[in-house]
């Protein structure tokens, strides 16, 4: 299944990534995101995927190559409005510590000054969608535990109503219950927004749950990207070892065991 | 006659000493703060200069303070006031602090926060200002503490060069060997110290975050 290119929300051409010392991160990445899909970039440590995610917000610059978002090469975006249009999401989350949870949502949309009450409502919108009480938007975020402080992250990435979202191992800190849970929310969350989603983990569990196509990075290359069943059914190695290393009976129409 | 008669005697003049001390002290620290500050923000920025500036820093606290009063004597305009002088060295001296500790607290802020911060599109000023700065802003308190305390000290010396302030006292006492008029200016002295370190701490503590 090749995406309509109509369709591409955001493309990398030949896009290489090195670090000063010389040292190659990417090599020559080809890739296709489509509008209102999910693609997981899975791979171990190292493998370029969290480099490849902060290449379209442009938290770094590719040392060759060119990356498209919404058919305009990145060089001639303003970094700043592209990123208040790419939510982003990091494992560590990094809510500002000195402002409230209200706070931290409605920064962006106050920057962008949107009227108080309008931004008012919005917070208390984004609140119930990602699953919190009204009532805490007046705490700090040392006083929330692991996955409200997430929750919170999601909800401000959400705030100003990005296209995108760029997600970073969202879920890889909280304890196994948490996890399931606010996996569970997400994909009922994004059934329902559709944004254009690129989603960074090493979990295959994970991948399978919320990819509508699945990239596979080793070494800072595509190994393989395919729609998510398609994935189960491969035959590349590196796939059937991954899928060994998970170790389960996963719903794979004609794979192995 | 103890200290405390030597004091009562001379009320007035020990408040006019006092009250000098605390212009040589004041004056310099808020020029120190309104310099130090800046540079150790553009330090963080241009990481070029962090040798160089910190190390600039550095080296001019190793000299000694009389020395460095006696350098500045030939610079024009500065040289011609005895005050000046004083001012632009106990500056000088409460650089290094400032600036360390402004570029320490900035540096020390979570980089999983500004990463956030950069990712959501805040401009360099917008998270200098509103996320930076901030949660810098013990830290950055902190070195005000350490710089007005070492000023209250060193502005003794300044006695030396004829800018006044309590070390009048000090190498006065030290002339007619007559140990409660150097206490005339070392308690008052201690006092403004203390009170600048417990003032300001009160105020690190308010401004820490969370």
């Amino acid at each position: 299944m090749k995406p309509d290119p109509a369709d591409t929300a955001i493309s990398f051409r030949q896009v290489s990534y090195r670090v000063d010392n010389g040292n190659g991160i990417l090599h020559e990445l080809n890739l296709e995101v489509c509008r209102g899909e999910t693609l997981v970039l899975l791979g171990r440590s190292g493998s370029g995927k969290t480099t490849t995610l902060k290449l379209i917000n442009r938290l770094l610059t590719p040392s060759a190559g060119e990356i498209l978002v919404d058919g305009r090469p990145l060089g001639e975006w303003d970094v700043i409005r592209l990123r208040r249009m790419i939510g982003y999401v990091i494992q560590e989350v990094g809510l500002f510590p000195h402002f409230t949870v209200e706070r931290n949502i409605a920064l962006v949309p106050k920057i962008e000054k949107w009227p108080a009450a309008r931004i008012q409502a919005r917070v208390q919108e984004l609140l119930q969608l990602v699953g919190l009480d009204p009532q805490l938007a007046r705490r700090y975020p040392r006083e929330l535990s692991g996955g409200q402080r997430q929750r919170v992250g999601v909800a401000r990435a959400l705030a100003a109503d990005p296209s995108f979202l760029l997600m970073d191992e969202p879920f890889g800190a909280l304890d196994p219950l948490t996890r399931a849970e606010l996996q569970r929310e997400f994909l009922d969350l994004q059934k329902r927004l559709r944004k254009t989603v690129v989603f960074v983990t090493h979990d295959l569990r994970e991948a399978l749950l919320f990819g509508t196509r699945i990239a596979l990075m080793e070494a800072g290359r595509l190994i393989t990207i395919q729609p998510r069943d398609e994935f189960l059914a491969s035959r590349d190695p590196l796939v059937v070892a991954y899928r060994e290393a998970f170790d389960t009976n996963f719903d794979a129409q004609g794979g192995p065991g | 006659m103890n200290v405390w008669q030597f004091m009562s005697q001379n009320h007035a003049e020990v408040l006019e000493l006092t009250l000098e001390h605390l212009w040589l002290v004041g004056v310099s620290t808020l020029l120190a703060v309104l310099i130090g500050i800046p540079l150790g923000i553009l330090i963080t920025r241009w990481p070029r200069l962090n040798k160089p500036v910190l190390g600039g820093a550095n080296v001019i606290q190793t000299i000694p303070s009389l020395a460095l009063f006696g350098f500045l004597l030939p610079a024009p305009w500065i040289g011609a006031r005895a005050d000046r002088l004083a001012i632009l060295a106990l500056t000088l001296y409460a650089l290094l602090p400032l600036i360390r500790n402004t570029y320490a607290g900035i540096k020390g802020v979570d980089p999983a926060v500004v990463e956030a911060g950069r990712g959501m599109g805040l401009t360099d000023r917008q998270l200098l200002l509103q996320v930076e700065l901030p949660l810098a802003l013990g830290v950055i308190i902190a070195g005000i503490r350490v710089a007005t305390v070492i000023s209250v000290g060193l502005a003794t010396i300044a006695a030396a060069i004829g800018a006044g302030g309590l070390g009048e006292y000090i190498f006065r006492g030290l002339a007619m060997v007559n140990n409660s008029v150097i206490l005339a200016g070392a308690i008052p002295a201690a006092g403004m110290a203390l009170l600048a370190d417990v003032g300001l701490g009160w105020v690190e503590r308010k401004l820490s975050p969370h």
